[in-house]
């Protein structure tokens, strides 16, 4: 990869000076080069676009059990039909309405996770970086202790406790993931504070919130967009776990497709395709969303990509 | 030296206790323990006789006291479920956990890492874009699915290995690949960072400009100084694999801790659950130290930067 050029386009997304259309124009010539991230975001949009668009795109209605179609196979095998593409499950509901209605609790999940996770951690992990010292010490060895546990056992542990529902395994994920967070954040603050403007803007009389809001926080948005994107496509794959264990949202409530992969677990050896669709829908979302955080990390924090060459 | 040895000892000890108290905390202090434990169906009689001797009408101090001086000597209590010790029943899981978990990172290290150096001496070339490629899938593929679909074509369909259970040799196989398959992925994109950084060093550059064989370069500087940062991540990531198994051990019916706590999780059996995942933790937080100790012996470095 050509590192003078990347740099360039880098430096001139955070360019205030641009405008919009520059900034989208420079986007797109990156987004050209690197394939990857392309078919990254086009595979992003497609999840967003399927939790939107569910009611349009589904076949049928996702809770409507038909027993007299039950355990259909999928279209393109005999027996099936395209009434039914990815077929049905046990009780007759179409698996195909159920994995694109899936997307809406997975990128739930995912947004509000990600939100809650990276506002703990920023709070926690700028105060660290900022105030130093003692303080810093504390908190950064609570939150690396933290991080050194089983994440997964905690998780389950914790959802077991709580019981099942969407609220709980939003704020399952949100306070458990804000630790990392936390350490991104106050790892990038210090880098900031040390760098030669904020030490020029102190020296030109700025106070501190004039230094917080106008220097440290724009330059944290590029590290934490990228860490929320592989976050979120890790808490979705969780969220997923959690719903196989039979931990995540009750499966009346909505379709999920961690749900779904439990309930096809059961059929595994005579109706396959009930566990294999939902599969390959968190399959499809975790790969575009980790294609994606890869180019974001490319596009947007050009220090990273020094190792990458 | 000893400073820093002590300060890890003692920060691990606080982790535990840590543990300790939030897994007390998430039991008693949440919600009510007797309604979290008994059957769905209980009457309001039977649950109020449970409380009464689980001894969860004492007051919350005599009872973090009683759980502390329980887990201390390892005694959590017995399990709902079998009516004995929990703590004996998470130990007897513990060989075919360390077996699954041992079996999954030698795959993972065998395969990731060779192919991390072939990306990393070769940037740009076909085989590097495979072994991104096969890096990002190892990472993207949800691991517990991956784990289904085996069983339908490589179990029921081809029958070259058994679906569950822990009866021969070749029951490992599908389990452990499936379990080791995130960490190949992270260490074949772990040891190609590893190397192009090391490549771009001065002391590797004065080695080429001394004219030395290219191989005795690759063997003798940048082999030996990825060794390093690979030691500690291959450290942390047995620990993960220990707690991660969880919906391994499910799938593949493997008896182990993580199908243990699967179990007991639906047995609401929580002195079992408290017993797992304070167990589980307390060998996570050991490995960790050890790495770190082993850390500081492989690497001057880390030692005289405190």
């Amino acid at each position: 990869m050509p590192v003078e050029n990347a740099t360039v386009t880098a430096d001139s997304l955070l360019d205030v000076e641009r405008t919009w259309k520059d900034r989208l124009a420079y986007l797109w010539r990156f987004l050209w080069r690197d394939r990857g991230g392309l078919v990254g975001l086009i595979v992003f949009m497609i999840v967003v676009l399927a939790a939107i668009f569910a009611p349009a795109i589904s076949t049928q209605d996702p809770f409507e059990q038909n027993l007299r179609a039950s355990k259909l196979p999928p279209a393109w095998d005999e027996g099936g039909s395209w009434e039914y593409p990815f077929g049905t499950d046990s009780l007759g509901k179409d698996i195909f309405s159920r994995v694109i209605y899936g997307t809406r609790v997975s990128l739930m999940v995912g947004l509000f996770g990600v939100l809650i996770a990276s506002i703990l951690g920023l709070i926690v992990g700028a105060i660290a970086g900022y105030v130093g010292g003692r303080l810093d010490e504390t908190i950064m060895g609570m939150v690396n202790l933290i991080l050194s546990l089983p994440y997964l056992l905690f998780v389950v542990f914790i959802a077991a406790v709580l019981g099942r529902s969407l609220l709980n395994v939003i704020l399952i994920f949100g306070i458990t993931d804000a630790p990392i967070f936390a350490r991104v954040t106050r790892g990038e603050v210090l880098r900031i504070r040390q760098s030669g403007y904020v030490e020029s803007a102190i020296s030109a009389g700025a106070r501190w919130p004039r230094i917080i809001f106008d220097h440290i926080l724009p330059n944290l948005i590029g590290p934490l967009i990228t860490l929320a994107t592989f976050e979120m496509s890790r808490m979705i794959f969780y969220e997923a776990g959690l719903g196989f264990l039979g931990l995540s949202v009750p499966p009346h409530e909505y379709p999920t497709w961690g749900n779904m992969l439990a309930a096809g677990r059961k059929y595994l050896t005579s109706y396959p395709w009930m566990a294999t669709f939902p599969g390959l829908a968190i399959m499809f979302t975790s790969l575009g969303m980790n294609l994606l955080g890869d180019w974001l990390r490319d596009v947007l924090d050009p220090r990273l990509r020094r190792s990458r060459k | 030296m000893q400073r820093y040895f002590l300060s890890k000892i003692g920060q691990s000890l606080l982790l535990i206790f840590g543990v300790l108290l939030l897994v007390f905390v998430m039991v008693r202090v949440t919600g009510d323990p007797a309604a979290l434990m008994m059957p769905r169906e209980s009457t309001a009689e039977e649950i109020e006789a449970f409380r009464e001797r689980m001894g969860f009408n004492d007051p919350v101090t005599v009872q973090f006291l009683r759980f502390i001086s329980g887990a201390v000597v390892g005694d959590f209590g017995n399990s709902l479920h079998f009516k004995t010790p929990a703590m004996p029943l998470v130990l007897q899981r513990l060989p075919a956990t360390v077996q699954l978990a041992t079996v999954g990172l030698l795959m993972a290290v065998i395969v990731g890492i060779p192919i991390g150096l072939i990306g990393g001496f070769n940037p740009g070339r076909i085989a590097d874009s495979l072994g991104r490629l096969l890096a990002l899938l190892g990472q993207s593929v949800p691991n517990f699915w991956l784990g289904l679909m085996m069983i339908i074509y490589l179990g029921v369909k081809l029958r070259w290995f058994p679906t569950f259970g822990r009866d021969e040799w070749k029951s490992v196989i599908m389990p452990a690949f499936v379990l080791g398959l995130p960490v190949m992925g992270q260490l074949v994109r772990l040891t190609r960072s590893a190397v192009l950084e090391i490549r771009g060093e001065d002391y590797i550059r004065t080695a080429h400009s001394k004219g030395l064989e290219l191989r005795t370069i690759y063997y003798k500087h940048v082999l030996r100084n990825i060794a390093i940062p690979l030691v500690s991540v291959i450290g942390v990531q047995f620990g993960y694999m220990l707690g991660g198994s969880i919906y391994i051990e499910a799938i593949f019916a493997w008896p182990g801790m993580g199908g243990l706590l699967e179990q007991s999780i639906g047995w609401r059996d929580f002195p079992l659950v408290q017993a797992i995942a304070v167990f589980t933790s307390i060998v996570v937080v050991t490995l960790n130290l050890l790495t770190d100790i082993t850390y500081a012996i492989i690497d001057p470095r880390i030692r005289y930067a405190r």
